[in-house]
């Protein structure tokens, strides 16, 4: 038996739903934000899975450029989190709810 | 030489624009004597293109300065005919003096400035339009003009009153500024091109009698407005709000005037239009006793001489109207001289009491004011048709000319007679409420004779209200001759020769005397009561202007609060408000799902993506 | 075969990171539970011979990521105890069932392309050491690796200007 990037895929499908989950339910916006980054490392995951199978570089640079983008993206979305804590005093998102028609 | 035409319009141009911008730094009086150097400088400019003209080897010249709308043919050009070069004498020469009046009248006033930037803009406006070669031009003249007309009648803004009077002579002046433009419109349909010479040498062979009945009728609409005569002569009386000289300048000698020698400049085709030629003589009679009629009752020394303007521009409408253009331009020409006489006298008559414009307030003015008295007297005798002043002669020839045009003109020529004697008996009652009897001044009024500034003005005025006859006498046809290039091809009505001239002239000239026999037993002894009765309607204008006011003013105020209200309050905004809250409510439906969680909308894209990728697989058979 | 159990128990402790982070209660729990998963990813990444990747996936998400979401649990305060009951109507069902019905329809569809044998995959296809990765990325990949630079100097610049920002107090919102 051996382990096939098939394998790393499945389990990158269900990690990706649990994160997605994750997102759903929780009202922590901290929390929420793990989740995503959880969804992005399944998909990091499905990406390496896919260049080794392929036997292709490539999947391990597009991975690289993920991971980049994530930093970015951690930066910034913490940033922003701190922000609105200062001005609300929660990171509950339900309560973050004033674009609401 | 002629080359240098546009000097003539850009010099007051040039004027105007340091005043209005600069007038205030400039100040009283150096802006007032830098407007009228500048308007003298013009006169003398157009009294040297004229030497050409008048010694007989000169001919109508045509100067292009730029092409303006290429497409449609149309060029910034200029005319320098005798009709244009009489024009620009008369705007330049009388501008002059009333510029130099205006210097002594308007000293002290706020924005001294201002007001000559404005007056040389009136005499750049009113060049252009004099000058024009083309109808385009000519329009544009036209409505600076009225611009500038508009900026000098509410100079003194502050009143309502003049800013009213300011706002109805535009809005009046608009409707025939409407038949000008239809006017320009047909022509260009029937002709092809805006250029005089063009339209003049086609319109003979090329024009129906009905085209160009409808073009001259609409051209004359454009005169009615700008010339005041009756319907549109409401605005007139009104624009005395303006200052003296601006009466003088703009409503008497120069600008009402346009209207009648717009229409001798498009003689050719008011020659081809009989009909046209009919109710334009009608319209200039009438206009001209009606006006009389309300000139005999105002005590408004100012509104006297307005009235009297419209009644003499109808005589002018009526020269034009039995084809006698040459008497038409005459009386314009003697009537810009002792009009402005007449107003710029009555401006130092109101200087020295006081600002009083009410005669029955006046009287008595004779001793203390002798030299405006005598000026005055000439002025008076002038437009009152007596031997040999300049307004005899002119007034005589119109009346003589509607006589030999015969038939139902004759008519016509009755009621210019009875005109005319109105006319010697208000100018009479003038002249005796104002000069003679005791003093009626308002209290603490110490009157005195004008500075030589204003008198000065008065005087030369008054040298050529007496003897400007001397151009075109019947039997010395000056006048006729200096503008025959201007006129050809066009037929022109005569005065009748012989006899019947001779008698025509007596009997006006008794009818004069009689008025103002009449005007003297009435006025000389004691100051009548002149209330009720016909008095009391003359003062008020007959209330034509509240009957204007119900027949025209009201019904189109009804209409826009109709539009107002109901076309565009229900209807129009209906439909918008209709569109408006459709979306609105649709949207309301919509906004449940907005509830602003981020979280709910987290959960609709995933379903929607689950959605998604299921239709996929199904569609790409992988169940 | 001992590639297989590294696998089974290090997908188990992954998958169980990850339901600790959605269930925990705490944010630290929770964090903790994310850094367990992503140390649990390197693995594989290992496992598939990307050295490069794993090394960069521990230095980045398990040191800076995680410190980062950390320091700010702490200073957001970490003893609030958070609601757990759901506000919204059907969210929590409708959540699940999307999540559970998303990792079906992703299973199914893989499954007909890669978990049985239909696979067009070799194994063991590329050693993904540092000098490989970085001919890939200096040679075919060099702009978009340069586009990255302007990528995280705004994000940094955009992280400044966050800080700066003071926002008004609900109170004083009307």
């Amino acid at each position: 038996m051996i382990v096939t990037p098939g394998w790393y895929m499945a389990l990158a499908a269900v990690l990706f739903s649990i994160g997605g989950a994750g997102v759903l339910v929780r009202r922590n916006a901290l929390v929420m934000f793990m989740s995503i980054e959880l969804m992005l490392n399944s998909v990091n995951l499905t990406f390496v899975a896919a260049g080794t199978g392929l036997g292709l570089i490539e999947g391990q640079v597009a991975a690289l450029f993920v991971i980049v983008v994530a930093a970015a993206e951690v930066t910034i979305g913490l940033a922003i989190l701190v922000a609105v804590f200062r001005g609300r005093a929660t990171a509950n998102v339900d309560e973050l709810s004033s674009l609401g028609g | 030489m002629i080359d240098y035409l546009w000097v003539l319009i850009v010099l007051p141009l040039l004027g105007a624009a340091a005043l209005i911008v600069f007038g205030k730094r400039i100040g009283d009086p150096w802006s007032g004597r830098l407007a009228s150097a500048l308007v003298g400088t013009a006169f003398l400019i157009a009294a040297g293109f004229t030497v050409p003209l008048v010694t007989g080897n000169g001919h109508p010249e045509t100067v292009e300065l730029f092409s303006w709308i290429p497409v449609l043919g149309v060029e910034v050009s200029l005319l320098w005919d005798p009709l244009a070069a009489l024009m620009t004498l008369i705007v330049t020469g009388v501008g002059f003096l009333i510029h130099v009046y205006a210097v002594g009248y308007m000293h002290g006033d706020e924005r001294f400035g201002r007001f000559f930037g404005y007056m040389n803009l009136f005499i750049a406006s009113m060049l252009t339009l004099v000058l024009a070669s083309n109808f385009v031009v000519m329009f544009v003249g036209w409505e600076l003009v009225g611009l500038s007309s508009y900026l000098l009648i509410s100079f003194w803004f502050v009143r309502p009153a003049a800013s009213a009077a300011g706002k109805k002579a535009f809005i009046v002046n608009r409707i025939g500024d409407w038949g000008f433009l239809v006017a320009l419109l047909l022509i260009f349909a029937a002709f092809g091109t805006f250029e005089f010479a063009a339209v003049f040498a086609e319109a003979p062979t090329g024009l129906t009698t009905g085209m160009a009945t409808a073009i001259t009728l609409l051209l004359f609409l454009g005169a009615v407005g700008k010339s005041a005569q009756i319907p549109l002569y409401v605005w007139l009386p009104d624009a005395m709000e303006g200052p003296t000289p601006v009466s003088a300048l703009i409503h008497a000698a120069t600008m009402v005037t346009a209207g009648i020698y717009m229409i001798a400049r498009t003689a050719v085709l008011f020659g081809l239009a009989p009909a046209t030629l009919t109710v334009v003589a009608t319209v200039g009679a009438a206009t001209a006793l009606f006006a009389a009629t309300l000139a005999m009752g105002q005590r408004d020394i100012k509104r006297v001489l307005a009235y009297s303007t419209i009644s003499q521009l109808g005589y002018m409408v009526m020269a034009v109207g039995v084809t006698a253009f040459t008497a038409g331009m005459f009386h314009l020409m003697t009537h810009a001289f002792f009009k402005a006489l007449l107003f710029l006298g009555a401006g130092a008559v109101i200087h020295a009491v006081a600002g009083e414009q009410d005669m029955s307030r006046m009287g008595g003015l004779r001793k203390v004011m002798p030299i405006t008295f005598w000026t005055m007297v000439v002025a008076w005798l002038a437009i009152a048709g007596v031997a040999p002043l300049s307004g005899f002669w002119s007034k005589d020839e119109i009346l003589a000319a509607a006589f030999a045009h015969g038939g139902y003109f004759v008519f016509l020529w009755a009621i210019g007679v009875v005109a005319a004697l109105l006319t010697a008996f208000y100018m009479t009652r003038l002249m005796i409420l104002t000069f003679g009897g005791e003093e009626r001044w308002p209290d603490g009024v110490e009157a005195s004779e004008a500075p030589p500034i204003l008198t000065v003005p008065l005087v030369i005025l008054a040298v050529l209200s007496a003897t400007a006859g001397i151009f075109n006498t019947p039997f010395r046809l000056g006048l006729e001759h200096f503008l025959e290039p201007s006129f050809e091809g066009v037929t022109q009505q005569l005065p009748p020769a012989g006899a019947t001239v001779v008698a025509l002239a007596a009997l006006a000239l008794v009818v004069a005397l009689v008025g103002i026999f009449w005007g003297w037993a009435r006025y000389s002894r004691r100051l009548p009561v002149e209330e009720g009765g016909f008095w009391g309607a003359a003062v008020e204008g007959y209330r034509v202007d509240d009957w204007y006011g119900r027949l025209v003013v009201a019904p189109g105020k009804a209409m826009a609060t109709w539009a107002a209200e109901i076309l565009d309050g229900r209807i129009i905004d209906g439909v918008v408000n209709g569109v408006g809250g459709g979306v609105k409510s649709f949207g309301n439906s919509l906004s449940g799902t907005q509830s602003g969680l981020v979280r709910w909308y987290g959960a609709v894209m995933a379903a929607g993506t689950l959605g998604l990728l299921l239709w996929l697989l199904l569609s790409g058979g992988l169940f | 075969m001992i590639e297989v159990f590294v696998f089974a128990i290090f997908a188990a402790i992954a998958i169980a990171g990850a339901l600790v982070m959605v269930i925990g209660r705490n944010p630290v729990y929770s964090a903790i539970g994310l850094l367990t998963t992503m140390f649990s990813i390197a693995v594989f990444y290992v496992l598939q011979n990307a050295h490069f990747v794993a090394a960069v996936q521990v230095v980045i998400y398990a040191g800076a990521v995680m410190t980062l979401f950390l320091f700010v649990i702490m200073m957001i305060g970490v003893d609030k105890k958070e609601d757990t009951t759901e506000q919204i109507p059907w969210q929590r069902p409708i959540a699940i069932a999307v999540s559970v019905g998303l990792a079906a329809v992703i299973l199914i569809a893989g499954s007909r392309a890669w978990i049985t044998g239909r696979s067009v995959f070799g194994v063991d296809g590329i050693n993904g050491t540092i000098e490989v990765v970085a001919d890939a990325l200096f040679g075919t990949w060099t702009l978009a690796f340069l586009s990255t630079i302007f990528l995280l100097t705004i994000a940094a610049v955009g992280t400044i200007a966050m800080a700066q920002y003071s926002p008004r107090r609900p109170e004083e919102e009307s």
